[in-house]
């Protein structure tokens, strides 16, 4: 066990555990924000994407000594009521079915277009491929990050 | 307006009226409601209510006209939770904008069925959810014509106030909820009109929506109470072994580790129920305070598994049979293939027969004959099982994702021995259920496990516990036989399916009933792999072989595939054949004709390879109809049109949305996906090698139509995924010049290379 300091949506944290939990385990486990979801533990499957300095990343394989003194964005600190125009068009498009993935596909979206704000069909594609939605919400997803990205103009 | 029995007796309504609760603001989401959204989409606030009246086991009223409905059926992304409250609503004739929807805990004394599974929540519960709505709307009536001392009949109602026609006078559903609540349930009530409807048919967001997005706790593994401790399970690496022993005792002093033991989630005398589907009962469990560290421990933990005498038995007498010595009854796909090609038929049975098929092929023509084979698949719902138990005493809470909460409750009651009313199950949205969570094994494996440690506990999978965990959808062959005479015209059809460990025929279905000399076969082969529902059973791979043979029939025979099915259906319409079919055959002619106007089939033009397809299942018909083109052998898939009759459609956006995923989906698992096994052990546990369609295969267009017909609903969930693997294949054809016969698709592609005529 050791003594971390994690900021997490611009909140300073001290926790004391293992160096190589990942940081999925202590949001959900210890923070006990359960947004960040685990889906397989490898990186595959992208239901843990948060945002690592801006960057959308892994959590199940960013161990907790890695996370500290750098800046976590997720899910629940994507905006402050739920209002970041990602958000806003995954609802107008009404993209979730079952909705577990949906956070990690948010975090990548969001992510994607702060770095690029008109993506083309490919490069949303190619941001996107490593969220996997089983129950095959993908067109409404690229639908929604289009939408978003028409209104994000900054 | 059609009459009803009620049929709600008096035991389910709660009898204390007033349910207090505090005068809550909650935020409301804007975009939950057509209506904020035209309005320029401001956040709404609710004012709850001081004191709520339950009308009836579906719905309470609050004093201030806020109405809470209860979704009776589990949530597994198919979404009922906003599809059962919107019909309980319209007969309501509540605003839409004042209802907030709460899942219902499992409750078998006010609800039906609660079940989700076989596309039929909405079917089902059609009536039962409309008539809870209508005679909670008679009661507020009665109440207010009571007050007000005119006849029920002078009153209307629109949108939660009623009205008085001859003085003008108002009054919301919440100044006389209270009233209401006293009032005797009417026996009989009245429906209304579909012409009268005003939710049911209008697009309403998903009521969970909000709480998704901005990742809000709503599903089982969200769930975390005060001393609850993390369970995790390690079982057999292998179908065909259980465990032996173990030594436990470095890992117990592992950081954060509590305990280690195994379990007998269903011993041998226990009675089962049909969900109770488990290839592993005992397991060794390790319990700890979180899940990172029993991850660890897991990893550490030194297990010795044996042959499991009993599972291996069966497995070698049929694999000697099939001239396989020296198996040890540990299957592998290569044993599994050979057998379903080569022995499988030997045992075949004969399920229906009209006609005379065996003169028919005797003195045909020509004969074609084509055998089609799909792999085991995972369901790999993006949730991993997991559940959580806190049994105290003689009283067992269980919380988590169930789609057969009814049964699980049983399952519990004769595992633990305890009554079922001290048994509470409650249900969490779940992250994909796909038919694996209609299995409750996790929810057994959880209260034995609670029981035993004294303590709240969630057991957790892991996505390779999961994956390797069994309850896969089965392996299939099918063999189809056409006799076709000198002037090419079609006089016997033979249909011989099997499979490992269940036939994935539908004897009675199309094209039984289109065709005089007609003979389906059935058989299946034992294993001991687990197997279970997974997303439209059997259809899920007989409608994808079925309608590519037709479509190399329609070749052969030198006909349009569409017409060549209409005409089929035509005869089945006007002269069937047999009459134990089981399918509308003008609604399956219905889907296809207007798929065919829709995709602009007859214009010709298109670039891309097409494929057409259609079939029936959950009472419904689905016609789709692909495009794609071919790019360094992989699909690129411009298109799918769909045409889908599933009767009145409650929520149009989101049925779109079921219509586009099950496209998705269907897709995905023909082209990519498969389960194989080497000498029993699962030969993927996780995305890395097990493939999921992804973004960039997905379809870049799906075009979705339905059919207007005023029929009550039909399936929906399901109905959707099996015909698109015949159009992937039908199109796949077109693209390639050779015919796609074993999934997944992907295989025959890359080895077909540099053969295909890209």
């Amino acid at each position: 066990m050791a003594e971390f300091t994690i900021t997490i949506n611009g909140k300073k944290q001290t926790l004391d555990v293992d160096p190589t939990t990942p940081l999925l385990w202590v949001l959900r486990d210890h923070l006990k924000m359960v947004g960040t979801k685990y889906g397989c533990g490898i990186a595959q499957c992208g239901a843990c994407t948060v945002h690592f300095n801006g960057s959308a990343v892994r959590s199940c394989q960013l161990p907790i000594s890695s996370a500290a003194g750098n800046e976590i964005t997720t899910i629940e600190g994507l905006s402050e009521n739920g209002d970041h125009p990602v958000q806003k068009a995954w609802l107008e498009h009404d993209v979730p079915q079952c909705g577990y993935c949906q956070a990690g596909q948010i975090m990548s979206a969001s992510a994607l277009l702060k770095k690029n704000p008109s993506p083309s069909d490919e490069e949303i594609e190619n941001a996107m491929n490593g969220n996997i939605c089983r129950c095959g919400t993908y067109t409404r997803i690229k639908a929604a990050i289009k939408s978003a990205s028409d209104s994000q103009i900054a | 307006m059609s009459k009803v029995k009620t049929g709600i007796g008096r035991r389910s309504f709660i009898k204390s009226v007033g349910v207090a609760s505090g005068g809550l603001i909650i935020g409301f989401n804007w975009l939950a409601c057509k209506r904020a959204t035209e309005e320029g989409g401001e956040e709404m606030a609710m004012q709850m209510p001081d004191e709520w009246f339950e009308l009836n086991g579906y719905l309470k009223i609050g004093d201030n006209g806020i109405v809470t409905i209860y979704s009776p059926n589990p949530e597994i992304g198919q979404n009922v939770k906003t599809s059962m409250p919107m019909i309980v609503a319209e007969e309501l004739d509540v605003d839409w904008n004042n209802v907030i929807v709460e899942q219902a805990p499992l409750n078998t004394d006010i609800f039906t069925r609660q079940l989700a599974g076989g596309s039929q929540s909405i079917r089902q519960g059609w009536e039962s959810l409309r008539t809870a709505g209508a005679t909670a709307r008679q009661m507020l009536l009665t109440a207010a014509a009571k007050q007000w001392e005119v006849p029920v009949s002078e009153l209307t109602v629109e949108e939660g106030v009623i009205k008085h026609k001859g003085s003008d006078k108002t009054m919301g559903y919440g100044e006389i909820a209270k009233a209401a609540a006293q009032v005797e349930v009417p026996e009989e009530v009245e429906l209304k009109d579909n012409d009268n409807f005003k939710i049911i048919g209008t697009s309403r967001k998903n009521v969970d929506a909000k709480k998704i997005v901005t990742g809000q706790p709503l599903y089982g593994l969200d769930t975390y109470k005060d001393g609850m401790l993390i369970a995790m399970l390690v079982q057999p690496p292998a179908f065909g072994m259980e465990f032996k022993s173990m030594d436990a005792e470095k890992v117990k002093e592992m950081p954060g580790i509590v305990d280690v033991f195994t379990i007998d989630t269903y011993p041998e005398d226990m009675e089962k129920e049909w969900s109770d589907v488990a290839a592993f009962s005992k397991l060794v469990v390790v319990v700890g305070e979180s899940t990172w560290q029993v991850m660890q421990a897991k990893k550490e933990l030194k297990v010795e598994w044996d042959l499991n005498p009993k599972l291996t038995e069966q497995i070698q007498i049929l694999e000697k049979s099939a001239g396989m010595a020296g198996a040890t009854g540990l299957e592998s796909s290569d044993i599994h293939n050979t057998l379903m090609a080569e022995v499988g038929e030997k045992k075949s049975e004969v399920v229906r027969k009209d006609g005379e098929p065996e003169k028919a092929f005797k003195n045909a023509a020509r004969v074609i004959e084509r055998s089609y084979t799909c792999p085991f698949l995972a369901h790999n719902c993006m949730e991993p099982m997991n559940f959580f138990a806190d049994v105290t005493g003689d009283k067992a809470l269980l919380l988590g994702p169930i789609q057969t909460p009814e049964y699980a409750e049983k399952s519990v009651n004769k595992r633990l021995g305890f009554d079922l009313e001290d048994i509470d199950i409650q249900m969490t949205r779940m992250g994909g259920g796909f038919g694996r969570r209609l299995y409750g094994h996790f929810l057994v494996e959880a209260a034995v496990i609670s029981q035993k440690m004294g303590k709240p506990i969630k057991l957790v999978y892991s996505r390779e516990d999961d994956m390797t965990n069994g309850v896969y959808r089965p392996a299939y062959h099918v063999k189809y036989r056409a006799a076709l005479d000198v002037n090419n015209k079609l006089t016997a059809f033979h249909v011989n399916a099997g499979g490992i460990p269940e036939s994935p025929l539908f004897a009675n279905r199309f094209p039984a009933g289109a065709i005089d000399n007609y003979l389906a076969e059935s058989w299946s082969l034992e294993s001991n792999i687990s197997t279970g529902a997974f997303r439209a059973p059997r259809s899920n791979f007989i409608a994808g072989a079925e309608q590519s043979f037709l479509d190399e029939l329609a070749e052969e025979m030198g006909q349009d595939p569409i017409q060549f099915r209409l005409d089929m259906l035509k005869r089945a319409e006007s002269d069937p054949v047999g009459e134990e079919n089981d399918y509308d055959a003008k609604r399956y002619a219905g889907v296809l004709q207007v798929a065919r106007d829709r995709s602009g089939w007859n214009n010709g033009s298109s670039s891309q390879s097409r494929g057409v397809s259609a079939y029936y299942c959950h009472n419904s018909y689905v016609a789709q109809i692909l495009d794609l083109t071919l790019e360094k052998n992989e699909p690129l898939i411009d298109k799918v049109t769909c045409v889908v009759d599933c009767g009145i459609v409650v929520n149009p956006d989101a049925a779109k949305n079921m219509v586009e995923g099950g496209t998705v989906d269907g897709i995905g698992h023909a082209l990519y996906s498969e389960m194989t096994f080497k000498d029993g052990a699962p030969q993927k546990s996780n995305f890395d090698t097990y493939n999921l369609i992804r973004h960039k295969q997905a379809p870049k267009k799906i075009d979705v139509h339905f059919i207007d017909n005023g029929i009550d609903p039909t399936g929906l969930g399901e109905p959707p995924f099996p015909p698109v693997q015949g159009a992937l294949a039908n199109a796949l054809y077109k693209a390639t010049g050779k015919r796609f016969y074993k999934q997944p698709f992907i295989n025959e592609l890359k080895n077909a290379g540099s053969d295909l005529k890209t």
